[in-house]
């Protein structure tokens, strides 16, 4: 999925290859995976569609079937990966996810901690913005779905930047060979207040945390337990105590055509009806300053 | 693709947490009231009131520590905040007044008249060595009204004092998300930016792409003309023969044209979009992704309209991003009071080839 192997590359000399991952466009909400074998045949209501049309030809390419429907074949990325992978829990989509890489200021190199993987939506975004030497541990603490994930980052082409461990971050806290080692740690827990004294020692200086939560009650709750904890540990807190915390919402416009019938044809484009008015609150903030 | 040990990995994190001479900061000024770029060199200075700061003290200081405005004898200067471990105490004591908070506002009236210290009387104090904090306890003191405030009320109060007799200067690493809010501060929405802020926006974009890309910068010419293929300024890390800002060589332009480019960014507000976008798209390889920014949304629903009339690309969406922020304190959490009201509007989008016809089974 990252071009780490420059052979691989999208570029106008790319030609899909036996193996190849590609993600199937039928319609902007219709698209699914496909890993594209010399044998193998996709049959959807366009018709049926054999795999070795596709091959030598670039991605990006419209392809047909025996009865004259189409598809597109894409090059998968994060954000078609987002859409269209297997979820096993609720995700991240590309608005929030968007956001708190750009907050937490996630560069090449750097050293991302997260709990929990939950379906790898996030993950695999954080792959790409810390590729090639950068590096993500990802927690969960349900077995199956770690394995399912790390299948997933196998697929696509992930698990050399990408560990998943399983473990129960709310109880245990992060493992200690990464204190004083990450750049920026997410999570996204229904208890985040009380992984919060092991993220202290986990970020390095300067570091980045965000939590995700839904409910207002998390983040609230979050800040207190840091007020009162704060006097013990000393070493936890926003510049002044106070989190930012931010929501965003993304609302979606699809073009629709004017009149067809009267001349000159106007162009009108309106908001979506049904929007998505709400996923979550993300509370962001930097390790303080102790040196 | 080498597996390294985690060990490996992590003893190579690079990320710098100390500034030095020279380096690129962003200094966020009473909190987020003021958030601007600065290069710290033993000359530079910046103007926090009106004051003139030089910034040499912050040189060779972590990211992410404080410093607070000063007068000494020789003039105004900043000093750092050593963290204190009493901190935030005050959050404690909020806590435990919160169930008990009897105070109200019936018998306070605002008639200007609370405040006994005059500003010759603070200025006398500053000219005998008082620092920031000193002044601020004295106002408090002398306020006839401070103590029958409530808790939250006195915060607030202490706090709009300080930002003004002691104001706080935290120092930031400069990054995309922090420039984005800084350039608006300081740059008119016009497409002439200054040379300053686009050296500082590539700087935090070279930072956020691998060493293996090129980020390609395209600078408006002078004539509207849009022969902006031959202008690309080439900001790559890996081929060392191209300097960030130069403009670039023809083999890289050759290069670039054979292989296209793997994404694109345009944000050209004043501008027609689909004039540029139907000269930079075919630049695209097919399947790469692309994003148009402007801040209204009729010349973008053009471009949507033109992209799919032309089958130019597909999964096309325009977006409104909508952001906003919360003030977070115990008991007193609510959205910001004002808020930006709109962000302007995003064209996101795949290229696809242009290819047509059925190919025969």
């Amino acid at each position: 999925m990252l071009p780490m192997d420059p052979t691989k590359k999208l570029s106008f000399n790319r030609r899909i290859t036996n193996g190849d991952l590609v993600i199937v466009y039928e319609r902007y909400d219709s698209m699914k995976p496909v890993r594209v074998s010399e044998n193998g045949v996709l049959q959807n209501r366009f018709g049926v569609f054999k795999h070795s049309d596709w091959l030598g030809k670039p991605f990006g390419s419209k392809v047909f079937s025996s009865k004259g429907g189409f598809i597109y074949l894409l090059a998968p990325t994060p954000e078609l990966w987002t859409l269209v992978l297997s979820h096993r829990t609720q995700i991240l989509y590309i608005a929030d996810i968007s956001f708190v890489i750009m907050y937490l200021e996630i560069v090449p190199g750097c050293v991302v901690l997260e709990s929990g993987t939950g379906s790898g939506s996030l993950t695999t975004s954080l792959a790409r913005a810390v590729a090639p030497n950068g590096h993500v541990y990802t927690f969960d603490f349900h077995e199956q779905r770690a394995a399912s994930a790390r299948e997933d980052f196998e697929r696509t082409g992930l698990s050399s930047l990408v560990t998943v461990g399983v473990r129960d971050i709310q109880g245990e806290g992060f493992p200690d060979e990464f204190i004083g080692r990450a750049d920026s740690v997410f999570l996204d827990l229904p208890q985040p207040w009380l992984a919060i004294p092991s993220v202290a020692k986990m970020l390095q200086q300067d570091g980045v945390l965000c939590s995700f939560s839904p409910y207002i009650r998390t983040f609230e709750v979050l800040l207190r337990t840091y007020e009162v904890r704060e006097g013990n540990l000393g070493s936890w807190q926003d510049n002044d105590g106070r989190l930012a915390t931010l929501k965003s919402c993304k609302k979606r416009q699809r073009s629709t055509n004017g009149l067809e019938n009267s001349s000159p044809q106007t162009i009108l484009a309106r908001r979506n009806g049904e929007a998505r008015g709400h996923t979550g609150y993300l509370t962001f903030a930097k390790l303080k300053c102790d040196i | 693709m080498s597996t390294k040990s985690s060990e490996e990995i992590l003893s190579a994190n690079q990320n710098p947490r100390i500034t030095w001479e020279g380096c690129s900061v962003l200094l966020d000024i009473n909190d987020g009231d003021r958030v601007l770029f600065a290069r710290l060199t033993a000359g530079s200075k910046v103007k926090i009131g009106n004051k003139n700061c030089s910034l040499q003290p912050l040189i060779g200081c972590p990211f992410g520590s404080s410093f607070q405005v000063e007068v000494g004898e020789e003039g105004p200067f900043l000093s750092r905040v050593v963290p204190s471990t009493e901190g935030n105490n005050l959050g404690e004591k909020m806590d435990c007044q919160n169930m008990e908070e009897c105070r109200d506002n019936r018998t306070l009236v605002d008639n200007n008249t609370a405040q006994s210290l005059t500003s010759e009387d603070i200025d006398d104090m500053r000219r005998k060595g008082a620092t920031g904090d000193e002044i601020v306890e004295a106002l408090i003191a002398n306020s006839s009204t401070f103590e029958k405030k409530t808790a939250f009320s006195q915060e607030k109060y202490r706090i709009k004092k300080q930002k003004k007799y002691a104001p706080g200067v935290l120092l930031r690493r400069p990054f995309a998300r922090r420039i984005v809010h800084a350039s608006l501060a300081e740059l008119q929405p016009s497409h002439s930016e200054t040379s300053t802020s686009i050296d500082q926006l590539e700087d935090a974009c070279d930072k956020e792409s691998s060493p293996a890309s090129d980020l390609v910068n395209m600078e408006e010419s002078s004539n509207v003309n849009l022969e902006t293929v031959s202008n690309l300024a080439a900001s790559p890390k890996t081929n060392k023969s191209i300097k960030a800002g130069e403009k670039a060589p023809l083999e890289a332009i050759k290069s670039w044209k054979e292989n296209g480019f793997s994404s694109l960014i345009i944000a050209a507000p004043d501008l027609d979009a689909w004039s540029i976008v139907k000269e930079l798209v075919p630049l695209l390889s097919y399947s790469a992704p692309f994003v148009i920014y402007h801040q209204y949304l009729q010349p973008l629903a053009t471009c949507m309209h033109n992209l799919q009339t032309e089958k130019m690309a597909i999964d096309m969406q325009i977006s409104e991003p909508w952001l906003r922020e919360y003030q977070v304190l115990p008991s007193r959490t609510h959205p910001h009071m004002q808020m930006s009201s709109s962000g302007g509007y995003l064209l996101s989008g795949i290229r696809i080839t242009a290819i047509d016809q059925p190919q025969p089974n």
